[in-house]
């Protein structure tokens, strides 16, 4: 069994607009030190995949910076390795139009090159949204066993406390698990209470990607969902693989800040970052370890490398190279890398994007359901 | 292929580090962890590279499996280059016979080949037991300036210290005219720090002519630097003022881990002009608990600290369990500290597991010594390590 690996970088960054201003989904910041790709490529790489392709569209400066060669995730090889697929636009036809794919199913399209040349048996696709550790050896196991052509990882959840958008796809299957149909979350769910829903992870073999891609392209096909699943779903066998891990789905600032605030939870953290075989790599910064100071008193909170504390700090994730001041209070803050916080600041809820300068004295707050959102590089 | 290089960085990191102890028995002392993420040789290799020296040949003998393995290719320094770069050199087996490195001269000379396929100027020697941010391209300028065949960098040290050092006296130029080895009466306070610019076909001349000498003990300080003195070659001593410490005991190793702490620390490493590099693995962020107590300490990912820890540095990934204190530590990666044990004035070397209700050294007092866990050492729980002990 060989298997290649597909990211889509771009494809959910309408979700949280206030982080994808400026970079792609793929490189929003999460938990203190990671990028929400580290989950995904970590996912592949723990699973053996070592031929990567990254799907991007626009926005992805960001994203280039923060994978460089591949080498933090040890995808940087000869044969194989991380290839980026930006948008393919040919000098005659799309560049009039300025017109660049809008679909999961047109972004294969454009990538059918990487598609064709890849010479592994299977193909697997992840979205960029999603925190977890998945192991995908188990779920490519169970699509050869059960003989599907396509896979999808579902994960059951109670509609009731996420918060879902549009753009979910809620499965519903059959006791075997195959996939009867999928409808798109409009929010009446929440009564059902539990939900299967699809991460958007699917397994199939390189040859039926391929067939199917270059038959949409054939037909004027343009959503993956409706124009493949749906219009197959009875003659061809499409199953789910239930994933029962830790799992968060990053589609709004509201749960991006509660999924943030998970990390604080001892179970959480077992369930992504303990597994021994199964870590989540990220890229190295070489930052000096974080300094306490005499004065600092920190309660229940995340906190990355190279920061100092001299205040006090609760309930709060702290990302890389950030500086709190001496009489500053931070509670239930998620702030993103070189967040400076000058002295005697009061602030409560509220996430800063990365190089924010608060000076000294600064009180603000937001609310766990609306949390304050300060952008990047602002002075406040 | 290889392209001439202007100077070459000999780094010697074969030395056993016997003053550590317990922290040297399976580590090379260059491999031993400093400041939290970091090993004694990222201090050398850093400057190396921060100095524009891209090319330095480590030389290893003693337990080399933990640093080859952190030095690996040299990729964390960027020293994984095609052209020069980071390359191990251990003893090796020639037509002659085998030959360990006897001498810090010796196993310069057993690597002259090395050294000459870069066809360089210049030659840099260094030693991996010191913990010091220094720009060795300010040395070779003044090297180059003086028209110097050798440089020796110095730093001043208070008269009452002198004679644990090898002390140069020099006249107004800076040219050395007299060199003692830990004198008993000093009468100088240059103290060398073990780092030497050499033109390097005097090194070699030097160096073959110590070989030959069946009495010499193949030794820089001891022979060949007295060797080069006596024949009046123009020997110059670089005045260095920054921070520098020596780390060869368990105390300096100690003090010099606490060198980081405190409001206006004399260690800085946060500099981002001049960065330490280190190689380590992705581990979560460090969560601090509810009930902890984290102050004047430096911290390092992937650590989970529950209890009490004051002016300590922890290494990554160490728990400091519920109702644990500790104070005065240094705790180097993977360490354990049980539930409701007490860690006071100790060095606690990697993967070590101090049991629940331990206690491991005293209040820091006068008179009181520091103990030291050696590394992957279980103490059981209730076990008490008086100060001073030493445990591997």
């Amino acid at each position: 069994m060989t298997a290649a690996g597909l990211i889509f970088s771009n494809i959910h960054d309408a979700s949280i607009p206030e982080l994808t201003r400026r970079r792609t989904m793929a490189s929003v910041p999460f938990g203190c030190r990671y990028r929400l790709i580290d989950f995904a490529l970590s996912n592949f790489v723990n699973s053996d995949i070592t031929k990567v392709g990254i799907i991007t569209h626009y926005n992805y400066q960001s994203l280039l910076d923060h994978i460089g060669t591949g080498k933090d995730w040890d995808l940087a090889r000869r044969s194989g390795g991380i290839k980026i697929l930006p948008p393919f636009i040919t000098a005659y036809e799309n560049a009039a139009s300025g017109r660049v794919y809008t679909s999961r199913l047109e972004a294969l399209m454009g990538v059918m090159n990487f598609i064709s040349r890849c010479t592994e048996d299977y193909i697997v696709l992840s979205d960029c949204d999603v925190v977890c550790n998945i192991d995908l050896k188990d779920v490519i196991r169970r699509h050869e066993e059960c003989g599907a052509d396509i896979t999808v990882v579902t994960k059951r959840l109670n509609a009731a406390e996420h918060t879902l958008n549009a753009h979910v796809m809620v499965v519903d299957t059959d006791d075997d698990g195959k996939i009867r149909d999928f409808v798109e979350y409009t929010g009446s769910e929440r009564e059902l209470g539990e939900i299967d829903i699809s991460t958007n992870i699917m397994v199939m073999k390189r040859t039926y990607l391929q067939d199917v891609v270059l038959d949409s392209m054939a037909h004027g096909y343009t959503s993956f969902y409706r124009d493949i699943i749906g219009k197959n779903k009875n003659k061809s066998k499409f199953m789910v693989y239930r994933y029962d891990g830790f799992y968060e789905l990053i589609s709004s600032m509201e749960s991006y800040f509660a999924c943030s605030m998970k990390m604080l939870e001892p179970d959480a953290r077992e369930q992504l970052f303990g597994e021994r075989n199964r870590p989540i790599l990220t890229k190295v910064r070489n930052s000096a370890p974080t300094k306490y100071s005499a004065e600092a008193k920190v309660v229940n909170s995340l906190i990355a490398d190279g920061c100092v504390i001299e205040g006090k700090v609760e309930n709060s994730i702290i990302f890389r190279g950030v500086h709190i001041g001496r009489g500053t209070v931070v509670k239930n803050c998620v702030m993103l890398q070189d967040t400076y916080v000058g002295d005697k600041a009061m602030l409560n809820c509220v996430v800063t994007d990365k190089n924010v300068l608060i000076k000294d004295g600064r009180r603000l707050s937001g609310h766990e359901s609306m949390p304050f959102f300060i952008g990047k590089g602002i002075s406040v | 292929m290889f392209k001439k290089k202007e100077c070459v960085a000999m780094l010697l990191a074969g030395g056993q580090g016997s003053r550590l102890y317990a922290l040297t028995q399976k580590t090379a002392k260059p491999a031993v962890q400093f400041g939290g993420k970091y090993r004694i040789i990222d201090f050398p290799l850093s400057n190396c590279v921060n100095s524009g020296i891209d090319t330095v040949g480590v030389l290893t003998q003693y337990q080399p499996l933990v640093l080859n393995d952190y030095i690996g290719n040299g990729l964390p320094w960027d020293l994984d280059r095609t052209f020069g770069g980071l390359k191990i050199l251990p003893p090796y087996q020639g037509q002659k016979g085998a030959d360990w490195y006897r001498g810090t001269a010796n196993a310069i000379y057993q690597n002259l080949e090395f050294i000459n396929r870069y066809d360089p100027d210049y030659v840099l020697v260094l030693s991996g037991d010191h913990i010091y941010k220094m720009d060795y391209g300010k040395m070779l300028a003044f090297h180059k300036q003086k028209g110097a065949d050798c440089t020796i960098a110095v730093l001043d040290v208070p008269l009452s210290e002198a004679s644990r050092f090898g002390i140069m006296s020099t006249d107004e130029e800076d040219r050395i005219f007299k060199f003692t080895e830990k004198p008993k009466e000093p009468d100088s306070t240059k103290a060398s720090m073990g780092i030497y610019i050499f033109n390097k076909d005097k090194l070699q001349s030097y160096l073959e002519a110590d070989e030959a000498d069946p009495m010499s003990s193949n030794d820089f300080g001891k022979n060949v630097i007295p060797a080069m003195l006596a024949a009046g070659e123009k020997m110059y001593a670089y005045a260095f003022d920054g921070y520098w410490k020596d780390v060869g005991t368990i105390s300096s190793l100690w003090e010099a881990n606490m060198d980081m702490l405190g409001e206006d620390p004399e260690l800085i490493l946060n500099d981002e002009s001049w960065r330490i590099f280190s190689r380590h693995y992705s581990q979560p962020p460090q969560f601090i608990g509810k009930h902890a107590i984290v102050t004047n300490s430096v911290v390092t990912e992937g650590c989970e600290v529950y209890g009490t820890v004051k002016n300590c540095v922890l290494g990554a990934g160490v728990r400091i369990m519920h109702g644990a204190y500790v104070k005065d530590a240094v705790i180097m990666d993977g360490v354990v500290i049980g539930e409701g044990a007490t860690v006071n004035y100790s060095i606690i070397d990697t993967d070590a597991q101090i049991g629940a209700g331990a206690r491991v050294g005293a209040q820091k007092e006068d008179g009181v010594e520091i103990a030291v866990i050696g590394t992957g050492v279980h103490i059981p729980s209730g076990a008490e390590v008086f100060p001073g002990e030493m445990i591997s």
